[in-house]
């Protein structure tokens, strides 16, 4: 009697768990579907630049990813009262500021499990990929409405389109790679802090100099969670090299990542690290760490983005007395250039015809309106300077140079970052020739050359034309795998 | 055996009544509502999981377009991957150091904790207090001790006797030791209390008949109390390699995999696939992978015990 009532008990248990395995099968085959269908663009009404009445819009909700984890309550304050005035704009949309930060692991995460905001920001180096995957929105038509499309600078606009011109991605910030120096360890080191090093040479002196006299890093170097790779192309760009090259003919990407200007890249950095000794004590900074060292003083040069006082100033309580930013050197090469980069923002495909309405409206307000409209730009300058944070970080045009010279018009009397200490990188970096980064599967490579990086950094006997040959064939693997859409 | 067992009160002669309502008379309405949080939970975060990588394993996947069935074809990748032998290579030289450096410890520090007649409690409390720090804590804590510059913890002891800098986490030969350290550090005091409680088991009478034929400690040790934890310590022994097989939050959080891979392990190459990208993760290499781990460990363990079945035993 027993086994049989086990036998009916074991009978409806395996009965409730199919129902909650179907249930949860269900939930979970329901994403895939939904995305494809999802990412289709549909203008509605509220599209366009001008809100109309309350009455004729019904309430929405969007999340936006803009808070960066761990920011001051003065940057989140800044932001609570942009939200606010978009809100008094657009009286029947409510705002939710998520906290988001884009790193490769964590955005593979938030993508697969449909956890990202209703909009969020990626680099450059995704906009293709997820559009190729219709995992972005096609917000083509919301943006055009918004009248200031044909404006953008193409070459930064390119990032988020599609084959056919389609616009997935709004461009919202765009930067050169450049050095960034302490000028505090400058002075105590006895160099110039006003004159930065202007070649590669100069910057192997210095760092040496630096570390010997303050014996923190002169020169670090990120080499984890792919900016190893990152830093790797910027530093081969620089020299005059590429990462892959695509044949005009035939279309075919081939992966180039063991030329020879890496490689005299690579020994650059292993003449840094075990001849001079320069490099400190850390070789696995990421763009979070290496940012945090240098703010607390213990890295006198590392090379990063244009953009990277905010971030410093508004995670790791930068002295502001202590930035001093100047353009990378180019080599004579006739190819050396500066690696650009930039961040685009999309729009979750999980998400309503009328959460993308909301969500275009957002980004025209809170990206696009203090980039083109000096309302904007001063509305936008005031709030981030009453809550003290950097006004005036230089930065590369989205739209064209007259604009974003203009928008720096228009703010003057609200920058308060130290300009000055900034002059050795904008008096120099429109004249320097920007090139973009590897355009397939960009973040696989930069991945791949990771361990390359840390090789040569922790192993003194590091055979970087082995590792490079080997980087190549996993990055040329990577390109001729096809990509799941 | 359950079915001929006659229940207290029940009439021996009648048939007893069978179908659903007399399941919900006999209150198999209540055992199933009390199981049901449980099956709701295993069902939905332990099983369901593992179901589902079985279909992964076979299918081309980001979790958010269609997925495709793409045969075997995620096994062939993994085993073609370049870096798939290095990560066994690296979880068995974990493996390896844990079991030398790991394994006697607690066993060690047990039995001198067992011989110890004051502070006992004291001794087992600072043991297991480890175990009770959230490891993320405790490793992020041990990223700061092993510091490569001078001002790193380690480092500055060392620097005290004219020592070092070490970089305990930025050399490869160093890194896994290092790792290991802390890992071994982290999860022993859980495996002392569990010894703690086994020797106190062991028929004190054994010991003094051992000393009235002249046993010395170590014979003791040997003769009476190793023989007596047999069951235990092949348990362990076997919880502590699957437990080492699957080492990912040391190395994801000391070094990432490096530098340069070496400390790369299966659990953190089956992360890599499913997040190292960020136009969506390769979860089908991912379940392959998981799979294939499980199913060596399946193996592994019932090789383990069909060897060691005559010898697991208490005597």
């Amino acid at each position: 009697m027993t086994g049989k009532l086990n036998r009916r008990f074991l009978t409806l248990a395996m009965a409730a768990l199919a129902v909650v395995t179907v249930s949860a099968c269900s939930a979970a085959s329901a994403t895939p579907t939904a995305a494809p269908a999802a990412a289709t663009d549909a203008p509605t009404a509220a599209g366009t630049a001008a809100p109309a009445a309350t009455d004729t819009h019904k309430p929405v909700s969007i999340t936006v990813g803009v808070l960066r984890p761990g920011a001051t309550q003065e940057a989140t304050d800044a932001l609570n009262l942009q939200i606010t005035e978009f809100e008094a704009k657009y009286p029947w949309v409510t705002v939710v500021p998520n906290e988001y930060n884009w790193t490769a692991p964590t955005f593979t995460a938030q993508l697969a499990g449909g956890t990202l905001p209703t909009v969020f920001n990626i680099p450059f180096t995704d906009g293709k990929g997820l559009i190729a995957q219709h995992q972005i929105v096609n917000i083509d038509s919301r943006v055009r409405a918004l009248g200031y499309a044909d404006k953008f600078n193409p070459n930064v606009l390119v990032n988020g389109e599609d084959a056919d011109g389609k616009i997935y991605a709004v461009p919202i910030t765009a930067y050169g790679m450049s050095l960034t120096y302490n000028r505090t360890l400058f002075t105590q080191a006895g160099l110039d802090p006003n004159k930065p090093p202007t070649t590669w040479d100069e910057v192997k002196a210095d760092a040496k100099i630096i570390a010997t006299k303050t014996g923190v890093a002169g020169f670090a170097q990120m080499a984890t969670q792919n900016t190893g790779g990152w830093q790797l192309t910027t530093m081969t760009y620089a020299l005059g090299g590429r990462m892959e090259t695509v044949d005009a003919k035939t279309g075919k990407v081939t992966a180039t990542v063991n030329n020879s200007y890496t490689k005299a890249a690579l020994t650059y950095l292993q003449g840094l690290r075990w001849t001079d000794n320069s490099m400190g004590s850390t070789f696995d900074y990421n763009w979070g760490t290496i940012n945090q060292e240098f703010a607390a003083g213990q890295i006198g040069m590392f090379t990063g983005g244009s953009d990277l006082y905010t971030a410093m100033v508004q995670n790791d309580a930068l002295k502001a007395a202590d930035y001093g930013i100047t353009t990378i050197p180019l080599a004579s090469d006739p190819n050396a250039g500066v690696l650009g980069g930039g961040n685009l923002v999309a729009v979750n495909v999980i998400s309503t015809e009328a959460q993308r309405d909301a969500a275009v409206n957002f980004i025209d307000f809170y990206y696009m309106n203090k980039l083109r409209t000096q309302a904007g730009a001063v509305a936008d300058a005031q709030a981030l300077k009453a809550n003290n944070q950097p006004v005036g970080v230089p930065a590369l045009p989205i739209f064209d140079k007259a604009t974003y010279d203009q928008s720096l018009v228009w703010i003057k009397d609200y920058i308060n970052v130290p300009t000055d200490q900034m002059t050795p990188f904008t008096s120099k970096i429109n004249t320097q020739p920007l090139v973009t980064e590897p355009r397939y599967n960009t973040q696989d490579l930069y991945k791949a050359l990771d361990p390359v990086v840390q090789a040569v950094l922790t192993d003194k006997n590091a055979d970087i034309s082995k590792l490079l040959d080997a980087a190549n064939v996993a990055v040329q693997k990577i390109i001729d795998t096809p990509a799941a859409s | 055996m359950d079915s001929t067992a006659v229940r207290p009160g029940a009439t021996s002669g009648k048939r007893r009544r069978s179908g659903p309502l007399a399941w919900v008379s006999r209150d198999g309405l209540s055992s199933l509502f009390f199981l049901l949080p449980l099956l709701l939970i295993f069902g939905a975060f332990s099983w369901f999981p593992i179901l589902r990588s079985f279909v992964m394993a076979v299918q081309e996947t980001n979790l958010v377009s269609t997925p495709t069935f793409v045969g075997l074809d995620n096994f062939a990748n993994v085993l073609a991957d370049p870096l798939f032998g290095k990560a066994i290579g690296n979880t068995a030289y974990f493996a390896i150091l844990a079991l030398v450096i790991g394994y006697p410890m607690p066993l060690v520090l047990a039995i001198v904790m067992s011989e110890t007649r004051r502070f006992r409690s004291v001794y087992s409390a600072l043991a297991y207090l480890p175990v009770v720090v959230p490891p993320v804590v405790a490793v992020l804590l041990w990223k700061v001790f092993y510091r490569g510059g001078t001002n790193g913890a380690f480092n500055s002891i060392l620097g005290l006797v004219g020592l070092g800098p070490v970089q305990w986490l930025g050399d490869a030969a160093m890194a896994m030791p290092s790792i290991v350290v802390e890992a071994t550090w982290a999860a022993f005091g859980g495996t002392v209390i569990i010894y703690l409680a086994a020797l106190v088991s062991v028929p004190p009478e054994l010991y003094d008949a051992a000393e009235v034929d002249g046993a010395n400690i170590w014979n003791k040790i040997r003769y009476v109390t190793l023989p007596h934890m047999r069951g235990i310590l092949f348990i362990t022994l076997i919880l502590q390699l699957i437990a080492t097989a699957q080492i990912f939050t040391e190395p994801f959080l000391l070094t990432e995999g490096g530098p340069a891979n070496s400390t790369t392990t299966v659990l953190l190459l089956i992360y890599n696939y499913a997040f190292g990208s960020s136009l969506g993760g390769h979860f089908g290499e991912a379940a392959a992978l998981s799979l294939m781990l499980a199913a060596f460990l399946g193996v592994f363990t019932a090789v383990y015990f069909w060897l060691t079945r005559s010898w697991s035993t208490t005597s």
